[in-house]
């Protein structure tokens, strides 16, 4: 069973019907009791940083979920938000992330020359860094649906899974043993999308 | 940082396109070519028909004009989000966060304000600080006024005379006075995540996009820009692309009576360099 993490953020009934299509269990929930029997985790999330922090606190989501992810090693996805709230902080707010990742999120920055609108929205695709059984039968003519202001810098290499070019190379997924975080949405994003959360399914 | 990594520069965004469907009660309004569909009518029967052409979103357009009948659009959007597995907006009639976030809720990705955006600005704030900014579209519908004013800004059209965009709201029928470009602008400061730009100098003509205006707005905006009204033909989404500098091209009729599929611009597209998800 894969539960998707509510937190009272975005649209989660697209990733649970996505989920079901692949007849793969899953459920929308806030309840620890079903975190701690989860196979599997998602965290989701559109919205600010600040906001997504607020309520994973709000919420007392952050020791069930250091103890699920970091002691126990239950893999965990997290998508857009949800993968910048891996990270220690963000630009776009004052409150701390979960800080798995010796990470940190920044807004975009271009020189004004190139002309790049904010939020970088649309499809692209993604160039792998590393193997990883989420990328099984994804290739660099895949693209994925993005919508976001902000994007992860890692300080340590290791963890990029994905770069994707807007203005420059910026890190489009994120891995660390049993963690995942990805900046585009699988669940936008039609065939590609479903072959991704069909990976994260096995893995 | 990302500097010491190996330096592969895939390509800049891909252009959008994306297919808009008006709906009253529930039901797609204008006619559809697509007689093997069983239920013509039904909004979502054809937005999976785009989904499989290639639509990178869809956009739903309600215009049912009593509240009461709201419902139908709910139901719709929810039968939409269980399928289409794509990026999906959806305007008209939202007037208040608690609407915005009925829509979001039901399954909606974004929504797309226009006349209560005018009329109360703050929604675009409030919804932007509610849902982020990613999910509030302002649409705007503008026209050509070439009486003096000497607030607004002038803009070249391609006869070389100039004139001033003005917003007009109820569906293009009242104008605003309001500068078109600086209620871009304003847009953009309030939080909204995206521009829909429909001109009423060529809405409903087929002779292209209104260029003009579409260059003049994406230039003194910072977010993207979709340019909307007056697609007859492939070059025009091209034009809409290269000379208007527009991120995404939305159409209506040009896709539903059949004159040409998402599929076949998008390889137009592709063939004149114009970056594009196929």
């Amino acid at each position: 069973m894969i539960i998707i993490i509510d937190y009272g953020l975005g649209n989660l009934g697209s990733l649970l019907n996505m989920l079901k299509k692949l007849n793969v269990e899953a459920k929308i929930s806030s309840d620890i009791t079903d975190f701690e029997e989860a196979d599997k985790l998602i965290l989701p999330g559109v919205g600010s940083f600040d906001q997504g922090a607020y309520n994973l606190k709000e919420f007392k989501l952050i020791d069930i979920l250091n103890k699920q992810v970091i002691a126990k090693k239950i893999p965990i996805l997290g998508i857009c938000l949800g993968m910048q709230l891996f990270t220690k902080q963000s630009e776009e707010g004052s409150l701390g992330g979960l800080g798995w990742f010796d990470a940190i999120t920044i807004k975009f920055r271009f020189d004004s020359q190139l002309n790049l609108k904010i939020p970088h929205m649309g499809w692209g695709p993604i160039n792998i860094r590393k193997n990883n059984l989420l990328f099984d039968n994804i290739t660099k003519e895949s693209m994925f649906y993005f919508v976001h202001s902000y994007h992860v810098i890692c300080n340590d290499h290791t963890d990029i899974l994905s770069t994707t070019n807007y203005g420059y190379d910026f890190v489009s997924s994120i891995s660390r043993d049993n963690i995942i975080g990805v900046q585009f949405h699988p669940e936008k994003s039609h065939k590609y999308g479903m072959k991704l959360l069909e990976n994260f399914s096995r893995i | 940082m990302i500097s010491s990594l190996s330096k592969t520069v895939y390509m800049v965004l891909t252009r959008r396109i994306i297919p808009c469907l008006d709906l009253k009660d529930g039901r797609v309004v204008k006619g559809t070519h697509f007689l093997e569909l069983r239920d013509a009518g039904d909004p979502v029967e054809l937005a999976e028909r785009y989904n499989e052409q290639g639509a990178d979103e869809v956009v739903f357009l309600d215009i049912t004009a009593s509240k009461e009948q709201r419902g139908a659009i709910i139901d719709v959007i929810k039968r939409a989000a269980d399928k289409l597995f794509l990026p999906l907006t959806v305007g008209g009639g939202i007037r208040t966060v608690d609407d915005i976030s009925q829509i979001l809720r039901a399954g909606a990705d974004k929504v797309s304000i226009n006349t209560s955006a005018v009329q109360d600005p703050g929604l675009i704030s409030r919804g932007a600080e509610h849902f982020g900014t990613q999910c509030i579209v302002v649409a705007m519908d503008v026209r050509r006024n070439y009486e003096s004013s000497p607030d607004s800004t002038p803009v070249l059209l391609p006869d070389g005379s100039t004139c001033w965009y003005e917003v007009v709201i109820y569906g293009g029928s009242k104008p605003t006075r309001i500068d078109a470009i600086k209620w871009a602008k304003e847009a953009e400061d309030r939080g909204a995540g995206e521009i829909l730009l429909t001109s009423m100098e060529t809405d409903g003509t087929k002779n292209g996009f209104d260029i003009s205006i579409t260059a003049a707005i994406s230039d003194h905006v910072g977010i993207p820009v979709i340019a909307s009204g007056g697609v007859g033909t492939f070059s025009h989404f091209y034009d809409g692309f290269v000379n208007g500098r527009a991120d995404a091209c939305l159409a209506a009729s040009v896709f539903h009576y059949g004159e040409c599929t998402v599929r076949e611009v998008k390889e137009y597209l592709a063939g004149r360099g114009i970056p594009v998800r196929l």
